[in-house]
């Protein structure tokens, strides 16, 4: 057991900081406010980087370990959630599910231009009636020859508005249930594929997440993502990790949230002392800070996990349950301290009140991650379980 | 013992849901959208007395006491917190300050216009160095003539940019300390020296306005001190005790709006072949929030009874607003999750309901005041003394 981080860890990890305090935290507040993404903030992301963080340097990647990874997406998450999940989206649900699976030719073509920035990626699986449940999709491919048309609408797509290559999961054979899903890999300016109404989110507001629409979305062959029928199995995968690189943000953001409310509560009078004084104040801090360290090697241990190749579902699943509740409760409990001026737009505390909220329900529910846990343990004693 | 309504009750409450259902719904997102309480409209489109309930009708209100009271909050709270805090800063705490502390010839003056609707008011107690330790304010207010010249900054007012009349509490005598040197007064928004500031940039409840008041050698007349000169702390004190069952009762009515809402949609929304309202997850979630409702709604009806029947009611009143104000918070959060995606969106009055409601734990005093108010109560008879 050896619980410190490498020395090219640390190296990294204090270049994530320097990036992050100089390029992102300055412009956290006007991200919310604007409601998107200022294209510098993803150019500079890309210019060191960021944006191949996962891919290898054949692809103009940065091949960073997935505990690295973890820690840019941490020090992102804490100065701007809408950032941190926009480049989470992009490296671990997109850029590195072609490199999964992708062919030579796709990998070839996709990824180098996602990890110079020139191409966001985004990953479209959630529709109307399919959320937690996505055996439900009713996106469907059908074959035409060569190719095929796709036709659906995918809901809550993040990334939406600023994403250049989609993937879009649609059923190719509704008969098979859970084998008849495919992944497909959609550039925006393809005929029939539409990106339309952008969700008004309570928070994140710096991520787009929009409706796509297939309207006889026409793709060739060389589209589709791994094997026919795999989408789903294609889809696992890239969200476990997904859930690893959101514990990661909620990580971030929950010691935002009490740095935030230590900082408020050290510079507040009240009853003639700063309210740090306070019992009650000490409790919140001292119950957060348990917690965020907690997180911190479930975090670690899980990205571990991953880079030892075997399969890590439940572990990922408990970093997002625990990651996404702690991330919350801190920034509840902080804004708390900060009293009324935790409620007010021109306090960082009230943009991750908001923001958090998002956590517990989006890449699956709390619900589902209990489920998926469960349903892991479970097994094991012989017991098959459903949702 | 009788726990049913009776009929004058329950007809005022089917009164007062069916005006805010045709009147105040179709509004709510606007309110929050435009950061504005189309106040007029509503108060005259309010035949039931919107800003006077609890008061007498002889001071221009209706008489409902704290129980209509707590009816008419519940109400108006399923469906409008913004108008929710408007009216309650109105009527809770503005106004209850000169019906518990006025003279006769200030309530004839200032409490039947405002219990009538003709004119809003504001409780200004709040500074930005007196939050939760509210016998720290610095505003000062010193004789000269027959008048009182006040000076300091009220923050945080909620109805500040709007107010008509506005309760004001001030330092006459920084030797006495707040019992005794700390004096209550009406002050008119024509008063030469009152000036409001910036308006807050809120979370929630943004159709409600909450401003700072800037009293600069704000020169006010002698009558308008508040009641007994020297007794301003312990009439705010008593305004607050009373707005904090009211508060309790708002916050039953969102939460219950929030149980009704999650079974319709749970009935509604198929994921796995069914309605999720076959999920055990929902089940539970529904069942801890109708348990913590009913709850909430014996603590809230109760502790109304006791200050219609003339009781001690300090401590339930606490106990009113911060069980309240954390149960709707539990009820708005199973809400949003019941609802999924849906709930984080602006689209959907969920989203709403769980920004309106975060500031019900810290307005008219924290969750942690409200706990310290309960334990002081329940120290004293010990002979503890406690202070925060």
């Amino acid at each position: 057991m050896d619980f410190a981080l490498t020395e090219e860890q640390r190296m990294f990890q204090k270049m994530f900081r320097d990036f992050v305090a100089n390029e992102i935290a300055p412009l956290a507040e006007e991200i919310d406010d604007q409601e998107k993404l200022p294209p510098a903030v993803l150019d500079k992301a890309a210019g060191q980087g960021f944006l191949g963080a996962l891919l290898p340097e054949e692809f103009e990647g940065a091949a960073l370990d997935t505990i690295s990874y973890c820690l840019l997406l941490e020090e992102l998450g804490k100065a701007c959630t809408s950032t941190a999940v926009a480049v989470s989206v992009h490296n671990g649900l997109a850029a590195k599910t072609i490199l999964d699976n992708g062919t030579g030719d796709q990998k070839g073509k996709c990824l180098p231009p996602m990890a110079l920035g020139e191409k966001i990626g985004s990953f479209a699986l959630t529709e109307p009636s399919a959320g937690s449940d996505v055996t439900a999709l009713e996106t469907r491919a059908r074959h035409d020859g060569e190719d095929y048309v796709l036709n659906g609408c995918k809901t809550w797509v993040s990334n939406g508005e600023i994403a250049d290559v989609f993937l879009v999961f649609a059923a190719t054979n509704s008969g098979a249930g859970d084998h008849g899903i495919s992944a497909f890999i959609v550039e925006r300016d393809t005929p029939g594929f539409k990106v339309g109404y952008r969700e008004p989110t309570m928070g994140l507001r710096g991520l787009t997440c929009n409706t796509l629409y297939l309207d006889d979305c026409r793709l060739p062959a060389a589209n589709l993502l791994g094997q026919e029928g795999e989408g789903l199995k294609i889809a696992a995968k890239a969200l476990d990790f997904a859930c690893l690189s959101l514990s990661a943000i909620c990580l971030g953001g929950a010691q935002a949230a009490l740095e935030a409310g230590v900082q408020f509560s050290i510079e507040h009078v009240e009853f003639g002392g700063p309210i740090a004084l306070k019992q009650a104040i000490q409790n919140f801090i001292a119950d957060t800070a348990a917690e965020i360290e907690s997180l911190r090697y479930l975090v670690y241990h899980t990205a571990w996990l991953a880079d030892q190749g075997d399969g890590y579902t439940r572990e990922a699943s408990i970093a997002k349950l625990i990651g996404s509740e702690v991330a919350m409760r801190a920034a509840n409990k902080m804004l708390q301290v900060h009293g009324g001026f935790g409620y007010m737009r021109e306090y960082a505390i009230e943009r991750l009140y908001r923001d958090f909220r998002a956590l517990r329900i989006m890449q699956g529910t709390s619900e589902m991650q209990r489920f998926v846990i469960a349903r892991d343990i479970l097994r094991e004693k012989g017991i098959q379980i459903e949702p | 013992m009788d726990f049913s309504f009776p009929k004058e009750y329950q007809l005022f409450r089917r009164m007062v849901r069916e005006f805010v259902e045709n009147e105040v719904r179709p509004l709510a997102e606007e309110i929050d959208r435009e950061h504005y309480v189309p106040f007029d409209a509503i108060v005259k489109a309010g035949k039931v007395g919107l800003m006077g309930v609890p008061f007498p009708q002889k001071y221009g209100g209706i008489g409902a006491g704290e129980t209509g009271y707590c009816i008419f909050m519940e109400e108006i709270n399923r469906v409008c917190p913004s108008l929710a805090a408007v009216i309650g800063a109105h009527t809770s705490i503005g106004s209850m300050a000169i019906y518990l502390g006025g003279t006769e010839e200030q309530k004839q003056k200032y409490l039947v216009p405002l219990a009538r609707g003709e004119k809003v008011a504001a409780f200004a107690l709040t500074e930005p160095e007196a939050g939760s330790d509210a016998a720290a304010i610095k505003t000062r207010a010193v004789r000269d003539g027959d008048d009182y010249i006040l000076n300091g900054t009220k923050t945080f007012i909620t109805n500040g940019a709007h107010a008509d009349v506005m309760s004001v509490m001030a330092v006459t005598d920084p030797t006495l300390g707040p019992r005794g040197g700390v004096t209550a007064f009406i002050v008119e928004k024509e008063f030469p020296g009152f000036q409001v500031g910036t308006s807050e940039n809120k979370m929630g409840i943004r159709g409600s306005n909450t401003a700072e008041l800037i009293f600069e050698d704000c020169r006010v007349p002698k009558e308008n001190v508040l009641g007994q000169f020297g007794a301003g702390f312990v009439t705010f004190m008593k305004s607050l005790d009373m707005g904090r069952i009211s508060l309790g009762a708002a916050c039953l009515g969102g939460a219950d709006a929030c149980l009704e809402s999650s079974i319709q949609w749970a009935k509604t929304r198929q994921q796995f072949g069914g309605p999720i309202a076959h999920k055990q997850s929902v089940h539970f979630m529904i069942a801890d929030m109708a348990t913590e409702i009913e709850a909430l709604r014996s603590l809230v009806y109760r502790t109304a009874w006791m200050v219609d029947t003339g009781q001690p009611f300090s401590k339930e009143a606490a106990m009113c607003k911060v069980y309240g104000s954390e149960v709707i918070h539990r009820c708005i959060d199973s809400t949003l999750q019941i609802h999924g995606a849906l709930g984080y969106s602006r689209d959907f009055w969920v989203e709403r309901a769980f920004r309106d409601q975060r500031i019900t734990e810290i307005f008219e005093g924290t969750s942690e005041i409200q706990r310290i108010v309960i334990a002081t109560h329940l120290f004293r008879p010990e002979g503890v003394r406690i202070s925060a």
